[in-house]
């Protein structure tokens, strides 16, 4: 009897109780969701465009904020070090794209997957050989983002909105919106989703794959640097990101593989449901169990839902 | 004309469908026994010093290739991807440390094959989703059962039987008088015990995946949906390759801490070793037991010798070495990918093929 009403009665209790703290976790929650979301959402941009799971994209999120951040402490300024990972990263997209991926053209899916996997490696060993392995703090304040926090007292406590989660949640909107029209409006995202259906008939229009893919890389690298900032700045820049990068796959189950606003979706659902599991179930069960709950959430929607809450629908034919 | 079934004439099916029908695989086989019983024994590797050879190489090389041979079974053989394989080493190496602190007199060879066959049970249970979901989707599931165990590890004490360091360590275990693990055992005596259980195992699952069971794993791997309507069941064909493959994973696990490294933590069984195994199957080849060789061997000893002629040869530092070391990997997996997506072993194939019509090939 206790055990259950440890784990049906007691967490809701609590929450009533303290509703500041229950606002607390769900306002962390939703700014971790934004993050996780926003790493799936460079998965979903090159999958979308060129079928390719690229298991890349939590370490080029590191190799973003790993790199702005030793710009800045070689003495470029600040504004200056984002242009120049700006450029670095279409010359990786472009590497990528000659060296790598025209190399697997018509390849199987899996194969495609797992030359991403070595292309990880290989950012690592080059990352950690050029900026070293050592954490650094992310240079928010330089790059004009406004710091403190914002108290908002209700229910006899107080609610804290630190102002970069406040500002990381305002442009993840922003660049949802741009990416959403950049998709639906102008040509090269027409030309993008052609890819996307189907890329025999897309070459026979004159769109050229090797154009586009080198488009959605560089896309999908600002998307990661755009993470790699807010992210560093709630934790050190360091290699461990990476592994907190590996929660943009249940996301991404949630939300399905093609979709923009799925991603997002998926995130919030992660983001949210692991913090409020971990601060009302997790001392159950002894606490870190943010590191596994994400994809226990995945898991139980895969069961009822393998396509995700906005895949498109499998059709499998014999 | 080194290699050919020219005069090799088969009277029974039962030839005709042995393991190395040819009498040259035979020859080849005996011999690479006879160099990996006897001369390395006796004359290590050229070039290199004997404890490096043993501690270094050879038996991380063996213990890898069972894994790689578990994994293979898996991915290669049944198409189910698995990004979980470091945590299941993980659940051979803690039920071993449990079977052989709860039964201290029981042989070391049967508490490894006893944790073998619990990392099968745990397999299975995290095999499940398997049913319902596949190819990327299974990844997460995986994943799940990697980050769910890891978080075991260090959350139940009793797995490291409420130890202050948090690790597993191995004691001195005797067998036939001759102590056979532990920190004072003979890297020789651990090296043959490696070697009989690898050779014992190869041979186990070269038959298996011949026989009745293998051969629906592959139909399920090809085409799950036409394997069923030809009335393969699904169930036992993934859960029997999830438990088969993770008999192997555990017990290469609870060989890698008790008979490799005498004592580990939470670290060596984490995520990004479950990448380096993955790796070892796609450089060897999916679907190929002699791949399993080549992949764990490569993947293995060529970072290791890179480290070592950095620093002794150009005395470069470890750290420089160490990233060179995961570029390698990285470069090597993708050119593989790149070359030839059937990885070491299909290229074994080709050069096997091109013997045989040497000196005349048409």
């Amino acid at each position: 009897m206790e055990i259950l009403y440890a784990i049906f009665i007691a967490p809701f209790v609590e929450m009533g109780a303290y509703p500041d703290l229950f606002i607390q976790a769900l306002w962390d929650g939703f700014v971790a969701g934004t993050l996780y979301g926003l790493i799936a959402l460079g998965f979903v941009l090159i999958f979308k465009a060129s079928g390719v799971f690229n298991f890349s994209q939590p370490i080029l999120v590191v190799l973003a904020a790993l790199s702005l951040v030793s710009f800045y402490q070689m003495g470029v300024p600040a504004w200056i070090s984002v242009i120049l990972v700006l450029i670095m990263f279409y010359a990786l997209a472009w590497l990528v794209e000659r060296l790598i991926l025209r190399q697997l053209v018509n390849q199987d899916g899996n194969i495609l997957f797992m030359s991403t996997i070595g292309l990880t490696f290989i950012i690592i060993g080059a990352a950690q050989w050029i900026f070293g392995g050592v954490p650094s703090a992310m240079i928010v304040d330089e790059l004009g983002f406004p710091n403190g926090s914002l108290e908002w007292p209700m229910f006899g406590g107080g609610v804290y909105f630190e102002m970069i989660d406040v500002s990381a949640a305002v442009i993840a909107v922003i660049m949802i919106v741009i990416l959403a029209v950049f998709f639906s409006k102008t040509k090269i995202g027409r030309g993008l989703r052609a890819v996307a259906d189907d890329h025999q008939a897309a070459l026979s229009v004159g769109i050229s794959l090797n154009q586009i893919w080198v488009i959605v890389w560089f896309v999908a690298g600002i998307v990661a640097l755009v993470t790699g900032i807010f992210w560093g700045a709630r934790s050190d820049v360091s290699f461990a990101l990476q592994i907190i990068g590996f929660k943009a796959l249940p996301v991404l189950i949630i939300g399905g593989f093609t979709s923009i606003q799925g991603a997002i979706i998926g995130g919030l659902i992660i983001g949210l449901g692991e913090k409020i599991f971990e601060i009302y179930w997790g001392p159950l069960l002894g606490s870190g169990v943010e590191g596994w709950f994400a994809y226990v959430i995945a898991l139980v929607f895969l069961l009822y839902r393998p396509q995700g809450l906005f895949g498109d629908k499998l059709i499998e034919r014999v | 004309m080194f290699y050919r079934e020219t005069g090799q004439f088969k009277s029974k099916y039962r030839e005709e469908l042995a393991a190395f029908p040819l009498a040259e695989d035979k020859v080849g086989i005996a011999i690479l026994l006879v160099i990996a019983y006897v001369f390395i024994p006796i004359f290590g590797i050229p070039g290199l010093s004997y404890e490096f050879t043993m501690g270094a190489i050879m038996i991380p090389v063996f213990i890898f290739t069972i894994t790689t041979l578990g994994l293979n079974i898996l991915l290669g053989f049944a198409g189910q991807i698995s990004l979980g394989t470091g945590a299941f080493m993980g659940v051979g190496a803690y039920s071993c440390y449990k079977i052989m602190t709860i039964f201290p007199d029981l042989n070391i060879i049967i508490c490894v094959i006893l944790s073998g066959l619990v990392t099968a049970v745990v397999g299975m249970i995290f095999g499940l989703p398997s049913l319902k979901i596949k190819g990327f989707y299974l990844i997460v599931a995986t994943l799940a059962a990697q980050f769910f165990l890891e978080w075991a590890f260090i959350r139940v004490a009793w797995l490291y039987n409420y130890n202050d360091s948090g690790g597993i360590e191995g004691t001195n275990k005797e067998m036939f008088g001759l102590i056979v693990s532990g920190p004072q055992s003979d890297a020789l005596t651990r090296y043959f015990i490696v070697l009989t259980l690898l050779v014992l195992l190869t041979w186990l699952a070269s038959n298996v995946i011949r026989g009745r069971i293998g051969r629906s794993w592959m139909m399920i791997r090809d085409m799950d949906i036409a394997a069923e309507l030809i009335g393969v069941r699904p169930l036992t064909a993934k859960l029997s390759a999830f438990a088969f493959s993770s008999f192997y994973v555990g017990i290469s696990g609870a060989l890698m801490v008790f008979f490799w490294l005498g004592a580990a933590e939470v670290e060596s069984f984490d995520v990004s070793h479950s990448f380096t195994y993955l790796f070892m199957v796609i450089i060897g080849g999916l679907g190929s037991i002699t791949g399993s060789y080549m992949g764990a061997a490569l993947v293995w000893v060529v970072p290791v010798l890179i480290k070592e002629i950095g620093k002794t040869v150009f005395g470069f530092d470890a750290f420089v070495m160490e990233n060179f070391s995961i570029i390698f990997l990285g470069v090597a997996i993708v050119v593989i990918l790149i070359v030839e997506p059937h990885g070491l072993a299909r290229l074994w194939q080709i050069t096997k093929q091109k013997l045989r019509l040497w000196p005349f090939p048409y």
